[in-house]
């Protein structure tokens, strides 16, 4: 039912905790990944885990021509490409009085101008070949907001909207734009959580748990698959009950 | 000429589905033969491919009518 056999996805910001779990559960449903990230070293040792049908390919998505060269470069690499999941993301907190051009600058740009660059460059073999899926790792914080996250609450939130627009546009051509929202999830940016936060995050959280990256990777799998032809502008919420919209 | 006629004319019939006798020179492509926005978008992308050419924004903003590509495309692919 969701087996991606013979399909191609390129995964970005594949180096950190969801986005490995992406590439890891694509790969696992039998498609050929192109991992993404800054870090080189951490890609060819997550690829030599995969094993077969895996491709690294750095880059750094605060470079704008590194952007646009990006899914060319996946293209040739896979022969095509099916899958894009924009996962890549950075924060950089501050509350919203203190919070310096940069770091909103920095922030719009990597989390959704990068974003916008790939989906603009992808799309057009998907609708050349009437088929495509495009998922982009929004947050639950694009929703809600999130104090000392005006940044990325926004960055966030822009990529929901910038996916509905696309959808819109090239549903009748067989290819699908949505978002997944995670909650709390347990990676290296949770951990990071004193006991006493962690407390105070949990008591957010009707599940009584942080979520797992494989708990947002099972969703991609889903909308990545055949399972998810008619589901598109969507915004899939994975977060244990903390906001229920 | 009448070469790079057939071959856009062939194009224009593939992708919109419409009758060869409707595609003639004068006929645009949204008013007469039905297309939309991105038709129009996947119609420079079929040019850009069958003449090896690269279309910029600019001027596939103006290819508006049949006889618009055939004239653009007499230009830049001989």
């Amino acid at each position: 039912m969701f087996d991606l056999t013979g399909k191609t996805a390129l995964v970005t910001g594949a180096t950190g905790g969801i986005g490995a779990a992406i590439a890891r559960a694509l790969h696992r449903q039998g498609a050929t990944v192109a991992v993404s990230g800054t870090r080189a070293e951490v890609l060819q040792q997550f690829a030599a885990e995969l094993g077969e049908r895996v491709h690294v390919l750095p880059c750094n998505l605060a470079d704008t021509a590194a952007v646009e060269a990006l899914v060319p470069a996946a293209e040739a690499a896979l022969g095509q490409l099916d899958i894009l999941v924009n996962n890549a993301g950075i924060t950089r907190d501050n509350l919203f009085m203190r919070m310096k051009d940069e770091e909103w600058d920095q922030v719009i740009a990597v989390n959704l101008t990068a974003g916008f660059r790939l989906c603009r460059a992808a799309v057009k073999g998907m609708m050349k070949r009437r088929s495509g899926r495009i998922i982009g790792i929004t947050s639950v914080v694009g929703v809600t907001g999130n104090p000392g996250q005006g940044n990325y609450a926004a960055a966030k939130a822009g990529m929901i909207g910038m996916s509905k627009a696309l959808a819109a546009e090239v549903a009748s051509r067989g290819i699908t734009v949505n978002c997944i929202a995670p909650g709390f999830i347990e990676t290296a940016m949770t951990d990071a959580l004193n006991d006493k936060q962690r407390e105070a995050v949990l008591a957010r959280v009707p599940a009584g748990r942080l979520g797992t990256p494989d708990d947002i990777a099972a969703g991609a799998v889903y909308l990545a698959s055949a399972a998810g032809s008619y589901i598109t502008g969507q915004t899939l919420h994975i977060n244990g009950g903390m906001a229920m919209v | 000429m009448s070469d790079i006629a057939e071959r856009v004319k062939k194009i224009v019939v593939e992708h919109l589905g419409v009758e060869p006798d409707k595609v003639t020179e004068n006929a645009s492509f949204m008013d007469d033969l039905g297309a939309d926005s991105l038709d129009t978008v996947e119609l420079v992308m079929a040019f850009e491919e069958e003449f090896g050419v690269e279309i910029p924004d600019d001027a596939a903003e103006t290819i508006l009518t049949v006889g618009d590509a055939i004239k653009f495309l007499s230009k830049t692919a001989a």
